[in-house]
């Protein structure tokens, strides 16, 4: 009877393994759960794993237990629901509304559907009452604080923890704890004691003691940050200057450079954007090595000419580097070429990714939304041997 | 008095009934590592705790090999006792080498797991789930006599891996909500000045909604600054106007400047 609350957890992307799921209905069958709260918390606790997906959760338990499978991916009901309200004079549709707020309000007007087709039947009716009182369950040391008589699916239907979703929530640390994950460790470091090859040693040695050392690890990786400066870049500005604090207070990295550039650029790099303090880009070429990590963030999106030059008419006159007759796509390749593990971090959302232009820098680059998530495949793909 | 909530005390029970590791996390302040001890407490058994620090191995809270030690006793023989060709004179059980040989069950508290390798938790993987290790030097296998409860407890610092994820019941300590936070008061400071704490409540929720805040005050730091309020026989009506004893509740110079800044502009205030 619980494969929905399955089927609607994994539509969620809660990957619920075989053995959490076993685990979850042995418990069920020791009687470790009573009544749908006991179930709510019970669940979470064994079938969820980070916060970032109690979310997730709430969303897959209300709409289990108000009897409505959710959709696993946003079905054209949506849309067309959505098409529908934009239609109607009489409703305004916020159209900054998050993804999950849209989300949430079709999953109630879908709920609201199935109870007025099947006459409001669902097993929740006792809502709101719990038969523990705030002090119900209290032995000594622990007690229970107040708080506790609210019904399972009030609790789960008022997504507190959708702030901690990881598709959305960002702060420095998260990016902090993605980033740490490329370091690579080598020995490289100041001595220290290699124990087993001082034994091996002094054993050799007839037991007169013959000390043996070893480098301590450290290590190797460069990052270099690339940031799209300016423009339509502005409205990014916080989510990017999160990264880059976050990449700066990292210790460990050998070094960490942070290069500007306005959309595209050609033959140079900014070292500071407020002074236009610029350095070619043969000079920063020439340092790159294979322990360095390229991380280019930017929307990518901009006027066609900007990035293909010589191929567009161009009134303001030709972004094209004079000397070497290179367009700004061209000064991407030969980046690219230099140093092989380098990814793109694009702040805007997934679905303005259907520009020329974003998707001709795509094509260069491996490119990922800058997100918790889209950080950590970043990561992934440097850390993929190259 | 540990205050909990009932999902807690729901992740407790689940862990304990089957038997799996439990891992709390959360904010710090709130308690994580309290727990470990309320649970021994009111289970009546004994705690050992094993506080993991970056340069903590797995293999350490296990058993440790002293080899060093060894070697310099055959080298220079001396009164200690110590016998140089008896290997277990040289092996020491760990935290959880301890409580797998203790006669009775024991809580075992593994605090703050993400301070060490990321590889650290998987080398547990077998440990935790068998509740068995073996000796290779003495080719002799460990198993706990009775599963100990263990609770772990993280910061998030780096995550975890999976597998080890997959094997514990998890739960989030949230920071309490004002009715929580007045039960804690109440267990822990049970003669305060009812209108002192309530003046109290006011501002720290003010404070902790200042969003810029790099570390919020916790649970801990409300005890501490309650305390501190008490002591020094503060007025009610000293805690709306100003925030004295700063110091108790932020701890970083960043913050006080933020704080500030937020109070100027007259937030941070209720």
């Amino acid at each position: 009877m619980f494969d929905l609350l399955l089927f609607n957890l994994r539509a969620q992307k809660v990957s619920v393994g075989m053995g959490e799921w076993i685990t979850f209905l042995k418990g069920i069958e020791q009687g470790l759960v009573v009544d749908l709260e006991g179930l709510y918390n019970f669940g979470r606790a064994i079938l969820v794993q980070s916060e970032t997906q109690f979310d997730a959760w709430d969303l897959a338990f209300e709409s289990t237990f108000a009897g409505v499978e959710l959709q696993p991916e946003v079905s054209e009901e949506l849309l067309a629901w959505l098409a529908e309200a934009q239609q109607k004079p009489g409703e305004i549709v916020d159209l900054d509304m998050s993804f999950d707020e849209m989300r949430r309000q079709f999953y109630e007007r879908l709920k609201e559907q199935t109870e007025r087709h099947d006459g409001g039947n669902h097993w929740i009716g006792t809502g709101g009452t719990s038969p523990y009182g705030s002090q119900g369950r209290s032995r000594n040391g622990i007690r229970v604080g107040p708080g506790g008589a609210r019904s399972a699916v009030a609790v789960a239907g008022e997504r507190r923890w959708a702030n901690y979703r990881s598709d959305s929530r960002l702060d420095v640390r998260d990016f902090r704890v993605a980033l740490r994950a490329l370091r690579k460790l080598t020995r490289e470091g100041s001595p220290e004691l290699d124990v087993d090859g001082t034994v091996r040693k002094t054993v050799d040695n007839g037991g007169e003691i013959d000390l043996e050392f070893t480098r301590a690890k450290q290590n190797k990786v460069h990052l270099v940050l690339l940031l799209d400066t300016g423009g339509s870049m502005d409205h990014h500005a916080r989510l990017v200057s999160q990264l880059f604090t976050a990449a700066t207070d990292l210790k460990g990295f050998k070094s960490i450079t942070t290069w500007h550039f306005h959309n595209v650029p050609y033959g140079y790099l900014y070292k500071d954007f407020a002074t236009q303090e610029r350095v070619p880009m043969e000079s920063i070429l020439a340092k790159l090595s294979p322990h360095h990590r390229l991380v280019w963030v930017g929307d990518a999106s901009m006027a066609p000419w900007e990035l293909f030059g010589r191929y567009h008419g161009n009134p303001w006159g030709s972004p094209v580097d004079s000397e070497t007759g290179l367009n700004g796509l061209d000064w991407l390749r030969c980046v690219r070429d230099a140093c092989q593990a380098s990814v793109w971090l694009n702040p805007d959302p997934k679905r303005f990714w259907e520009h020329p232009t974003v998707s001709a820098i795509g094509g260069i680059y491996p490119m990922f939304p800058l997100t918790l998530d889209g950080l950590r495949d970043a990561v992934k793909q440097l850390r993929a041997p190259v | 008095m540990y205050i909990a909530d009932e999902a807690l005390l729901s992740s407790v029970n689940a862990a304990i009934a089957l038997q799996r590791p439990l891992l709390v996390r959360g904010e710090p302040g709130t308690g994580k590592t309290m727990l470990a001890r309320a649970v021994a407490e009111s289970l009546g058994k004994r705690l050992y705790s094993w506080h993991v620090k970056s340069t903590t191995l797995a293999k350490e809270g296990l058993y440790t090999y002293d080899v060093v030690q060894r070697l310099n006793d055959s080298r220079f023989p001396d009164d200690s006792g110590r016998n140089v060709s008896d290997i277990r004179s040289y092996i020491k059980m760990g935290v959880l080498g301890q409580a797998f040989k203790a006669d009775e069950q024991v809580v075992v508290l593994i605090d703050e797991i993400d301070k060490a390798d990321v590889e650290f938790p998987n080398d547990l993987l077998r440990e935790l789930d068998e509740m068995a290790f073996t000796i290779p030097e003495l080719d002799e296998t460990v198993s706990a006599k009775h599963r100990p409860i263990t609770i772990i407890t993280s910061n998030a610092e780096k995550e975890l891996p999976t597998a080890f994820l997959r094997r514990c019941v998890f739960h989030y300590i949230e920071f309490p909500t004002r009715d929580r936070l007045q039960a804690i008061v109440d267990a822990h400071l049970p003669d305060l000045d009812k209108e002192l704490v309530e003046a109290a409540v006011l501002r720290f929720y003010g404070v902790r909604k200042v969003s810029a805040l790099k570390k919020k005050p916790s649970t801990s730091e409300w005890l501490d600054w309650l305390v501190v309020l008490a002591a020094a026989g503060a007025d009610p009506e000293d805690i709306a106007g100003k925030l004295p004893f700063l110091g108790t509740l932020i701890k970083q110079e960043q913050d006080i400047d933020t704080l500030a800044a937020a109070m100027r502009r007259g937030q941070g205030v209720r």
